[in-house]
């Protein structure tokens, strides 16, 4: 193309395909593209292979013991000719990571929706960009520093609030035993979720920020037209249009609040039990994971990576469902503004 | 609507009052209740991230000087005195090896995304997992590296980490990079073909080039999330208490491998260790966190 002389251009069409190494290479910069894309589906079929490869030994000798027991005796607590043997039931820490995953929405749902609103509704342009950055920063600081914060600042200044709450409602029937005797150390199940909640905080608001985003200005002007208030307008125009995508934007606070490792195994105070007591310490599945890591060999690291396994499992269900919700919600809504 | 029969018209002579007066105090209460209510949720979330600052701050400044950035960590959790420079040696290496495998293959897949794949279904599947694959625990990330390398290779270096920590890039990279190819304009593709530029040609030279500050951004971000990752560089990179800059030979260390060693410790003195690890840690992300702000923004400015 390029050695195209300008003498003959008038006599010639000039051949303006592409020729054999414009082609190869055209092809070899696709394939390579390809491939990196493909990398993800690969990545995440590997995850699921090898730790299941691993953690195979000790599915076959639980079965499904392995979700549903609560004893976890990973070693032999009278020698290996001793009555007792190991054990590997992780439901507790299933009932750890999913109460204190659910606390953690209870605190993080209305305030990051509350931020969301702010964001989108209220604030006007110029601290829009701000206050953005802020709830970003909070998503900047790594879980580690929460969980330092957490188990030496947070969790002992707590302690007297857990208790005067527990003087308080302590001898009322249900709520007692929810509000039970607070640890000395304040690491719980209630310090868990606090901490849960700072943390899942800034990906709840992006998400809703991103969902009120796309509800049709048309219908808030016609809202307020009628002579709505701002808040009416909200309830009105703004909540029925985005339901579906807050859903999913839980839902992904969810599947956040279920990995996190460091902050909880921390924070968790790391006891084997299911209590009511919200003050009582527990623990998380992949907080388990981190703390014995170190310590273990053998079956008991084998189970150590099937609890990753569970906890794969149950992470990918909660953010494939979540993406879709967020994705079905957001075509709707494009078609509801066209 | 126009068609509907007409509203009441007020009677004429008098128009209606539409100031605010009119809405009851009932519903003005409410409206005020439901503001009041936003800005609190906005302090809320606020505050934990001034009182963590503050108190990093205020508890790391006292140990972090020239010594600790600069010695090797004590064996001792009781001893006082050592440094972080192990750590913070590893935690560079670590996280630049990262970097170096996750954002070339992130940005060549948001390029298959953007520029290939577009609406295909190959394409479509490939979005929606890079999606979930975010979600997928950092723990779990550890797990897979362990399982699949350190148990073929028996032997944890910086370089296992850094797989896992790519792992963790990869899709923050593919997605944030594909969000800002897409916002480059049509008619720069169409003039670079038009010039008679085969397609890779056009992508390197005019796509990429014309996203650069995004993809910087991007990447920086996703960057300075790995460096703070913890729980897949417990799992997978071992300990040492000596400075390591080789990636491939010998065990190594994090920072935040350190202040997580530090933070369960029961001494006042491996206490003051981990404040100071995680002010120089909080200073690393942060820094990162605000150069990428500062690229992007700068970016914007320019498209606008």
């Amino acid at each position: 193309m390029a050695d195209a002389s300008g003498g003959e251009a008038g006599a010639r069409v000039r051949d303006l395909t592409a020729r054999g190494r414009t082609v190869l290479a055209d092809r070899m910069f696709r394939l390579l593209c390809v491939g990196a894309g493909l990398l993800v589906l690969v990545v995440l079929a590997l995850i699921l292979l090898s730790t299941v490869r691993e953690a195979w030994p000790v599915f076959r000798l639980e079965g499904i013991g392995f979700i549903t027991d609560t004893t976890w005796r990973p070693n032999d607590p009278d020698g290996p000719d001793g009555p007792l043997t190991r054990e590997f039931g992780v439901l507790t820490f299933i009932y750890g990571t999913l109460v204190s995953s659910a606390l953690g929405l209870l605190f993080a749902v209305p305030v990051s929706i509350g931020i969301a609103l702010f964001i989108t509704e209220l604030a006007p342009q110029r601290i829009r960009r701000p206050v953005t950055t802020v709830i970003d920063l909070l998503a900047a600081i790594p879980s580690v520093v929460f969980g330092l914060w957490g188990i030496l600042v947070v969790g002992p200044a707590l302690v007297p609030v857990y208790q005067s709450l527990h003087d308080l409602l302590g001898d009322v029937p249900v709520l007692g035993s929810v509000f039970g005797v607070p640890v000395t150390s304040g690491r719980g199940f209630m310090t868990a979720g606090l901490i849960l909640a700072i943390m899942i905080t800034p990906i709840i608001t992006s998400i809703s920020r991103e969902v009120f985003g796309t509800v049709p200005q048309d219908e808030k002007n016609a809202a307020l037209a009628l002579g709505a208030t701002r808040w009416e307008m909200i309830r009105g125009a703004v909540f029925p249009h985005s339901f579906g995508g807050l859903v999913g934007a839980v839902m992904l606070g969810l599947g956040r609040a279920m990995g996190e490792t460091i902050a909880l195994a921390l924070v968790f105070g790391g006891s084997v039990q299911i209590v009511a007591n919200m003050f009582a310490s527990g623990n998380a599945m992949p907080a388990v994971i981190a703390q014995q890591w170190g310590e273990s060999s053998g079956i008991h690291r084998e189970a150590l990576v099937g609890i990753g396994v569970v906890l794969f499992a149950m992470t990918i269900i909660v953010n494939y469902l979540a993406r879709l919700t967020v994705r079905r919600a957001e075509v709707r809504m494009r078609g509801a503004a066209a | 609507m126009s068609a509907a029969p007409s509203p009441p018209i007020a009677p004429p002579g008098r128009t209606p009052d539409l100031t605010e007066a009119s809405v009851s105090l009932r519903r003005r209460l409410v409206d005020r209740a439901a503001s009041v209510a936003m800005v609190l949720a906005v302090l809320l979330a606020a505050l934990p991230l001034g009182l963590v600052v503050y108190t990093v701050i205020e508890r790391g400044a006292g140990i972090v000087g020239f010594d600790f950035l600069t010695e090797d960590m004590v064996r001792n959790a009781r001893r006082a005195g050592g440094g972080m420079a192990p750590a913070i040696a590893g935690t560079l290496i670590i996280t630049a090896g990262a970097a170096l495998i996750a954002v070339p293959l992130g940005i060549l897949g948001a390029v298959y995304l953007n520029e290939y794949g577009k609406e295909r279904p190959l394409a479509r599947s490939i979005r929606m997992l890079a999606d979930v694959m975010t979600g997928v625990p950092s723990v779990v990330m550890g797990l897979f590296i362990y399982t699949a390398w350190v148990v073929v290779v028996d032997e944890r270096t910086g370089f296992a980490g850094s797989l896992a920590l790519a792992c963790l890039m990869l899709p923050i990279v593919v997605r944030s990079s594909e969000e800002i190819l897409r916002l480059v304009p049509d008619e720069l593709r169409q003039a670079s073909l038009a010039l008679g530029a085969p397609r890779w040609r056009t992508i390197v030279t005019v796509v990429l080039p014309a996203a650069s500050s995004g993809l910087t951004s991007g990447s920086l971000l996703a960057i300075a999330r790995a460096a703070g990752e913890t729980a897949p560089i417990i799992l997978t990179v071992g300990i040492t208490f000596n400075l390591n800059w080789s990636l491939f030979d010998g065990e190594n260390t994090t920072l935040a491998a350190q202040i997580f060693d530090n933070a369960g410790s029961s001494f006042a003195t491996a206490q003051e260790r981990g404040w100071g690890a995680a002010l120089t840690l909080v200073t690393i992300v942060l820094l990162f966190t605000i150069i990428a702000r500062l690229i992007s923004g700068r970016a914007a400015m320019k498209a606008r």
